[in-house]
């Protein structure tokens, strides 16, 4: 693991943080005021809409558009021939991965094939949304339609449909010679599986499956482009990181990614799925050659059809222990679709499955799959839910095997300071077992549930938090108050943390900051919203954003009170010298009536390496032994925070990953007919729970300091989503004697499986 | 094309007058027409309830509504909530309670909660549920929605004469 | 969504004379919440769009306890269910009227629309044939009445001719010592389509033990709603209890021919009917005996 610093402060108490202060936007958003993309209104805007594959997988043939440019109100037509000719050069998004750029051009306007039932194929703009939607259906296409695969083993099969004739499986950097849809083949080792497994007394070994899921952001995709006669490109949109989008564009189009701007509009959910760009580029172009500003937005279908979905799996784990329950080897084989393109989450997935427990001998094996879904996308921990599905569900078996409690066989086996993950790293100070003994005394799991086809369910999940570059400024104004500009597009309510990092730093009240998230012309460069890291890496910008602000504060009341800065005391934001004090807001006051230089700070940071996250969930379920349908009765979220900066917003991330996750566990999949083509792309078929499919979700915020951070903070968005489905499982195998290794767990699955048994 | 149609109607109290095209859906009209962005389109097709509006004092799914069906129409977005400068106690929970993550869906929540609490002002948690099924909310969890509604409904009565 | 015409004729006459000497394609806009959303993902045609809102035929609720009800082809869901008399007396339309969409759309949502949407899934249409409504229907030529289990012909097809509109259901009636319940089975709690539903009626004997007279219909298994004869008929003279209402689940198996799709499997739909009339008429009884 990379080399990282110790921050930690170790304040004993804070002012502002971990308090509840109102949101800085929230008025806005309560009343409507708020701008998304959706809400902007240009003048002599344009519309624009895309056709879109009615086929899993074809070669096209020919593309005519010279009718649908026939069609009043049209301004221009655009297809992958309007990208300029792309390499298969490499753009390094950081940890947004490596992206072909040669592959992202071809998701947003299909080259040659079409991959996925709703690949974009060409785009039109005109006057209105109905004009470019009757235009677009006059767009002629010729296909070769081609057989194609959707389930990831299916896909691995030597008869397999190729989806690209060129690919050649990757194993850990040799390539192989066979054309394959297997993209990547990972593999990490650690000790001897096949001695750890001879010296265990109990072995199980199952196989698993999970279906592939949609983030399910309520906002739909949607961008403006304006590509100006002075050859500078402006691009509002929804995203979750507005300079890896601006990178993605610059490079797609062939531009300086300083002749581009990218404004963050207010952003309706992302989970991961508002990364790559799909509209923005294709916004460009037509902006381009109409010469207006062009407005896309998805429907609902093309957002299921048309954009990442986490991967389906196949997954097979093998972990043997001992009688008195110390874990000796775990194996597992780990298969992940990654849609139409290379490039999905198969890495994270062989981190994760076994992050959680001291295995002093593992294997874990990794394969990235083509298949004819949408190019898969991060989803909240991507890659860590599927993996936990399984392996949270092994550990539930054995430690019923051994007779004991699960709660102390996680124990036993809990990855704590020291422990060194089957990929290398070794873990600096974590909190898991803080959380599985919160859990073990927590109201839920000390309350005896009671109660015909009921069962109670534990499971644990981890993720990591990147760090990243992240920067900020700030400006006093004469009444004190701050004004402070950052480039992390806020999806959840991260100005307000960071501004109460930055309040805390400087000793004033969290409202005394006003915080704004600012286009990539007004800021430094901050890596993407995502990866959890926000709260920890912006908020460690805040943090020296509020150092830079108060050494310069010392300099200017040294000045007023003629001596050296260095003998100025600062104390809970009151700066004091030989008997002098002065509030900060008094002090900015005094700055301007002395004539002073204003005080204008910056910080910028790129904190190395990772953080962890552990959290344990526990679930009661009721299962109609008659449907097979689950009702969630109870469910508590335990997580390790770090520091809860504002207690509000991560209690809720906590409650947003469960529901998510019991989502992803009961009901959600893209379900396939024989033509690979979806048949429930609408709210009302995915099914994504509504409120009265949920409990109250309890949550428990544990508090071990994350050295890496002066507040200790650790990010929390993306751990909740981990051990739903795992904890879901092992309730409904308490409550039914069903192992369930499919994911969704609904009704029809889980009815034939008790009726099966029974 | 067909011909636009000239129509009058009530929004948050002021006489509002438009020209539509049949097609037009009354979301297109409120946030196209009259650029009132308050009401969001998050399906267009009456499962998430993100546009939801008052239409002659009941909620509905504003894009499942055309807009030439407002003649002589009363109509209420999430604009017309707040009152003199000051946030309904509904508009007050969400924020204290925080109620919204991304906020998309923080409009047609907040219509549909005082469309429910006008009608029963001291609703069970089965109820409220059950009346904010049709508003999906991906990023809460629903928990401090539920909450936030329940905290209004207290606040509501205690005003009440 | 394609160009249309928009009309809110405010008579019948005037609707008919609309419909039937349309140029093109003619479609009927009650709420709109089939209708608004097929014309936008092209799932149909129109070329002339007929509001029938403002007809007061078509927007009346009336109901008396010696007539039954009648009730307006447009009649939004809210008003039946927040309607004390038809709570008391139709319960099995309430339990549908309540889960037709979400709250929202119960505010513009009606039965004839969803009778006239005509889906295999419709979750009034089942409740209609229970409770043995008529609908009313006029045309060019007249008016005239046809059971509600005739109604629907296919998926998305139903008797109607060109011209014509629904104007009322009509339902008998409750008559004493009678219940009725709707059910359906969906995997989340609201907001969705039935994977099946049933819904059932019965009459008890006067001393509210034996089933004089049962209805029992079915929804989601079938390419039309489907009334399920021979359990209705078996269940006439039986004991009102669980074993009855098992066998009649069996029983009503025999007319249900569903298709695997998204929303269950063949076998498991099947399955599920027995469940639902095993529960309605259990339901259906309690509430008669109430």
């Amino acid at each position: 693991m990379a080399h990282t610093e110790e921050l930690y402060l170790g304040k004993k108490s804070y002012n502002v943080i971990g308090t509840r202060p109102i949101r800085h936007d929230g008025a806005d958003k309560v009343t409507g005021k708020a701008v998304y993309t959706s809400d902007l209104h240009l003048p002599n805007l344009a519309h624009g809409k895309i056709l879109r594959s009615p086929h899993a997988h074809a070669r096209i043939k020919s593309i005519d558009v010279s009718e649908a440019l026939q069609v009043p109100g049209v301004f221009a037509v655009v297809t992958h021939d309007d990208f300029p000719d792309l390499e298969n050069k490499v753009a390094n998004l950081g940890e947004a991965g490596m992206v072909n750029l040669l592959e992202l051009g071809a998701n947003c306007l299909a080259k040659g094939k079409v991959l996925y039932k709703g690949h974009a194929v060409a785009a039109v703009a005109a006057a209105s949304t109905h004009v470019a939607e009757e235009a677009v259906l006059k767009i002629k296409v010729e296909y070769e339609v081609l057989p194609s695969v959707t389930w990831v083993l299916d896909a691995m099969a030597p008869t397999a449909p190729i989806l690209h004739e060129n690919l050649r499986t990757d194993f850990m950097g040799k390539k192989e010679d066979k054309p394959t849809n297997v993209a990547l083949h990972l593999q990490f080792e650690k000790g001897n599986i096949a001695e750890g497994f001879q010296s265990a007394d109990v072995i199980v070994e199952r196989e698993f499956k999970t279906a592939s899921v949609h983030q399910g952001y309520i906002e739909p995709h949607v961008t403006v482009a304006l590509w100006n006669e002075d050859s500078r490109l402006k691009i509002w949109t929804s995203t979750q990181g507005s300079f890896v989008c601006r990178q993605q564009v610059a490079e797609l189009l062939g531009i300086a990614v300083s002749q581009c701007v990218v404004v963050p509009c207010e952003i309706g959910g992302g989970f991961g799925g508002k990364i790559a760009v799909y509209l923005e580029p294709v916004a460009a172009l037509l902006s381009r050659k109409c010469g207006r500003p062009v407005k896309m937005s998805m429907q609902r279908n093309e957002v299921f059809e048309g954009t990442g979905p986490t991967p389906g799996s196949f997954m097979r784990v093998k972990i043997g222990a001992k009688k008195d329950g110390t874990l000796v080897a775990g194996e597992a084989w780990l298969a992940y679709d990654c849609g139409g393109f290379p490039g999905g989450v198969i890495g994270p997935g062989c981190m994760c499955v076994f992050s959680c427990y001291e295995f002093p001998n593992a294997k874990v094996d990794g394969f990235d799959v083509l298949n004819n879904k949408p190019h898969t996308q991060a989803y909240r921990a991507p890659g860590a839910t599927q993996a936990a599905f399984a392996c949270e569900q092994v550990i539930d078996e054995l430690a019923a095997k051994l007779n004991i409690d699960p709660i102390e066989f996680r124990l036993k086996n809990a990855a704590k300071e020291g422990t060194r993950r089957v990929d290398g790293p070794v873990y600096p100070r974590v909190g898991f077992i803080e959380c599985l003994e919160a859990a073990k005394n927590s109201p839920h799991w000390k309350t005896p549930l009671t109660g015909k086809n009921r069962g109670r369910g534990i499971a644990a999940g981890f993720w990591f938090n990147i760090g990243c570059a992240s920067s900020c400024s700030a400006s006093v104004n004469d009444d004190g108050r701050v004004t402070l500009v950052e480039g992390s597009t806020d999806i959840g309510g991260s100005r307000t943390s960071i501004a109460m990092q930055l309040a805390e730093t400087l000793g004033i009240g969290a409202h005394d900051v006003q915080p704004q998230v600012a286009d990539t012309d007004s800021v430094g460069y901050t890596f993407l919203t995502g990866g959890s890291r926000v709260t920890f890496a912006t908020g460690l910008a805040a943090y020296q954003l509020g150092l830079d602000l108060q050494g310069q504060m010392k300099q200017r009341a040294a000045e007023i009170w003629g001596c050296g800065a260095d003998t100025i005391k600062v104390e809970n934001g009151n700066y004091s010298h030989n008997g002098h004090t002065l509030s900060f807001k008094q002090l900015a006051a005094k700055v301007a009536e002395n004539g002073l230089p204003p005080v204008v700070g910056r910080a910028s940071v790129a904190p190395e390496g990772s953080t962890n996250a552990f959290g344990v969930h526990i679930a009661d379920v009721e299962v109609d032994p008659e449907t097979g349908k689950v009702t969630v009765l109870r469910y508590t979220s335990v997580q390790d925070a770090g520091k809860a900066i504002h207690p509000s917003y991560v209690e809720g991330q906590l409650q947003g990953g469960a529901v998510q996750g019991i989502g992803w566990a009961l009901n959600e999949e893209y379900f396939y007919d024989d033509k690979n083509q979806m048949r429930n792309a609408s709210f009302l078929d995915y099914r994504m729970p509504t409120c009265l499919d949920v409990p109250m979700i309890e949550t428990i915020i544990v508090e071990v300091p994350n050295p890496t951070h002066p507040y200790g903070v650790r990010g929390v968005g993306e751990t909740p989503i981990v051990a739903p489905p795992a904890t879901i499982a092992n309730a409904v195998h308490a409550a039914t004697g069903c192992r369930m290794t499919s994911l969704p767990i609904s009704p029809p699955v889980l009815w034939k499986a008790i009726s099966t048994k029974a | 094309m067909s011909k636009k149609t000239h129509v009058t109607a009530t929004l948050n109290g002021e006489t509002v007058e438009f020209l539509c095209e049949p097609r037009h859906s009354l979301l297109e009209v409120l946030r196209d027409t009259l650029q009132m962005t308050g009401a969001k389109e998050g399906c267009n097709n009456g499962n998430c309830g993100a546009c939801t509006v008052m239409l002659n004092g009941r909620p509905v799914n504003s894009c499942l509504v055309l807009g030439v069906e407002a003649e002589g129409a009363t109509l209420e977005t999430v604009e017309g909530i707040a009152s003199h400068a000051h946030l309904h106690p509904i508009q007050q929970c969400f924020l204290e309670g925080a109620a919204l993550q991304c906020g998309i869906c923080t409009p047609g929540f907040l219509i549909a909660a005082k469309a429910l609490l006008e009608q029963n002002p001291n609703p069970s948690e089965h109820e409220i549920r059950f009346k904010l099924a049709n508003n999906l909310c991906r990023c809460t969890g629903y928990d401090k929605i539920v909450k936030a509604v329940q905290a209004a409904a207290l606040e509501l009565q205690k005003a009440a004469p | 969504m394609r160009s249309f015409e928009y009309e809110a004729p405010s008579s019948l006459a005037e609707a008919t004379a609309l419909l039937a000497s349309a140029k093109g394609t003619a479609r009927v806009l009650a709420g709109g919440t089939d209708l608004v959303v097929q014309l936008r993902e092209r799932l149909r045609d129109a070329d002339l769009v007929v509001d029938v809102k403002h007809i007061p035929e078509l927007m009346e609720l009336n109901y008396s306890p010696g007539m039954g009800l009648r009730l307006g082809a447009s009649v939004p869901c809210y008003r039946i269910y927040e309607n004390p008399d038809l709570v008391a007396t139709y319960p099995a339309l309430i339990d549908a009227a309540h889960i037709v969409g979400g709250w929202q759309i119960q505010s513009r949502a009606s039965i004839g629309g969803n009778l006239c949407t005509s889906s295999p899934a419709g979750d009034t249409i089942t409740t209609l044939i229970a409770l043995g409504a008529h609908c009313v229907i006029a045309g060019p030529h007249g008016n005239r009445e046809v059971p509600a289990q005739e109604f629907c012909t296919a998926p998305g097809k139903n008797l109607l001719q060109k011209g014509e509109i629904l104007v009322a259901i009509v339902f008998p009636g409750p008559g004493q010592k009678s219940g009725s319940a709707y059910e359906r089975f969906i995997p989340r709690n609201e907001m969705d389509i039935a994977v099946a539903g049933v819904s059932s009626w019965v009459r008890l004997d006067a001393a509210g033990k034996t089933i004089a007279e049962a209805r029992v219909a079915l929804a989601a298994v079938a390419p039309t709603p489907r009334f399920a004869s021979e359990a209705s008929q078996w269940l006439v003279g039986k004991p009102a209890t669980a074993e009855t209402f098992a066998h009649a689940g069996e029983l009503a198996k025999k007319v249900a021919s569903p298709i695997s799709d998204m929303r269950g499997t063949a076998e498991y739909r099947t399955h599920l009917v027995g469940v639902l009339t095993k529960r309605t008429l259990a339901k259906a009884v309690e509430r008669a005996c109430g």
